[in-house]
């Protein structure tokens, strides 16, 4: 599925319309797929700045504040998505390794994995949160257990190894959203993966 | 546009919401968050307030239970106060409910996978009585070391020959954190393992956790003691329930005593309904 057409593309745009309403409701879109590895649903009431995702923006919108700091990839680091996060959210943009937001696509975020934060064994919670944009998601792949699922659940996971050993350092580890268009899953560390299938 | 839907405003929410997602990703886990102020005081469920404040939706039908009841004070003033703040619809009725609030119980209706079951937590720390400092018991969360917790339990079987803690029993949770149920009566632990997602607000401690639905909750015991969920052994005097938890209820100056259900909607649509024995 191709990036949609974001409505209002100037800085001051393409915000909540209500924001008290419309950030309840999308926080519940992220609640439902973190407490549910696997289910995707819509959130929408975000139109940021090509290239993010409706999605990843109604999410930066519900969850970032002057008190989060954002790391965007080299393909989403672009003067009109820097404007836009920093009149909207006015949340500090730093490196890979300060974050408490990373966002991107799969193959930028990657290599700097490694140096972000994964949280200390007396806080785990301190750790980065993943948005990582992809052209489709869909319940097939991966197989998932674990907290939130009944049985199993399926997702398309960009790639197998690095959410395994994420996995593996539970209660350590980073968390993870996948947005698509208005689409929105997630894979908390808690998640154990079985290869695909 | 409306600003303060549901009392708090947006970035106290985004704090909170941040917090609920993180206490979801490590199930258990105590996760610490910028508690406020609340126009209640604490031990009325400012936590519990917190939580709900920052998952309610205005399409949302809510609920709240002190124990069990939908018209004790303290239920009552919080889903008036969401009613004011939020505009959202409330009811008494479990089933109908998409958020719930709850101060020491489970409701005995089980849960769905569409609803949201808010706990109000006075002490969210389960060694807190047995380690007062918080950088002890944070290590010892990490360290995944909970002997103590253990022999706590063996010494009430020394003292009393059974396991004698009745409510805010500890569980462990998913083979790794141990965790306060909230004082809910060690009746519905087996009720924790549910398809709702479960969310603990503790305000005057500050500290948020989870469990995500279906989440693997084993109530602490030892193979020659196993884990008793018991309960008064009567039936419900007005309802005839035998699968309720009981309230011993006074009802004269002479002993006279009776125990009905304490989940007052389970109770009065079972009346209702003619299910009453």
């Amino acid at each position: 599925m191709a990036l949609s057409e974001p409505s209002v593309t100037d800085t001051m745009g393409g915000g909540f319309a209500n924001p008290p309403r419309d950030a309840a409701i999308a926080f519940r879109a992220a609640l439902d797929v973190m407490a549910r590895p696997g289910v995707i649903r819509e959130i929408t009431g975000g139109h940021p700045p090509l290239p993010l995702s409706p999605a990843a923006g109604s999410l930066l919108l519900v969850l970032c504040d002057p008190e989060t700091r954002v790391y965007l990839s080299p393909s989403c680091d672009t003067d009109a998505v820097r404007a836009w996060l920093r009149f909207h959210t006015g949340a500090p943009l730093v490196a890979a390794d300060k974050a408490d937001f990373a966002i991107g696509p799969w193959d930028q975020l990657c290599p700097d994995l490694a140096r972000m934060r994964q949280g200390v064994q007396d806080y785990p919670d301190r750790s980065v949160t993943l948005i990582v944009e992809m052209d489709h998601l869909a319940a097939e792949g991966v197989r998932l257990t674990g907290p939130g699922i009944k049985a199993e659940a399926f997702l398309n996971l960009p790639e197998t190894t690095a959410f395994v050993a994420n996995a593996r350092r539970f209660p350590l580890g980073f968390d993870t959203f996948f947005t698509s268009d208005s689409q929105i899953a997630a894979l908390p560390r808690s998640t154990s993966i079985e290869g695909a299938s | 546009m409306s600003y303060n839907f549901a009392y708090l405003d947006e970035q106290t929410k985004r704090m909170i919401r941040r917090a609920i997602l993180k206490g979801v990703a490590i199930p258990g886990y105590q996760v610490p968050f910028a508690s406020r102020e609340m126009p209640m005081p604490y031990g009325w469920g400012t936590g519990g307030v917190q939580v709900s404040a920052a998952c309610l939706t205005p399409d949302d039908v809510f609920k709240v239970i002190d124990q069990g009841a939908d018209d004790t004070t303290n239920a009552v003033s919080i889903r008036r106060f969401f009613e004011k703040t939020a505009g959202v619809a409330v009811t008494e009725k479990t089933t109908e409910a998409t958020v719930i609030q709850t101060r020491h119980r489970i409701p005995e209706t089980p849960l769905s996978a569409d609803q949201i079951l808010v706990y109000q937590v006075p002490i969210p720390e389960p060694l807190r009585f047995l380690e007062p400092r918080e950088t002890e018991t944070r290590k010892m969360h990490g360290l995944e070391e909970y002997g103590l917790m253990h022999v706590k339990l063996y010494e009430d079987i020394a003292r009393h020959g059974e396991i004698a803690t009745a409510y805010a029993y500890p569980v462990k949770v998913e083979d790794r954190y141990v965790m306060d149920p909230s004082p809910i009566p060690k009746f519905d632990n087996p009720k924790l393992e549910s398809p709702a997602l479960q969310l603990f607000g503790a305000g005057r401690e500050q500290r948020i956790y989870a469990l995500p639905p279906y989440t693997k909750v084993f109530s602490l015991d030892f193979e020659d003691y196993p884990f008793d969920p018991s309960k008064a052994a009567h039936p419900c005097a007005l309802c005839g329930a035998e699968d309720s938890y009981l309230d011993e209820v006074i009802v004269d100056d002479a002993g006279g005593r009776m125990f009905v259900c304490s989940d007052t909607d389970y109770c009065a649509s079972r009346r209702e309904t003619g299910e009453a024995a």
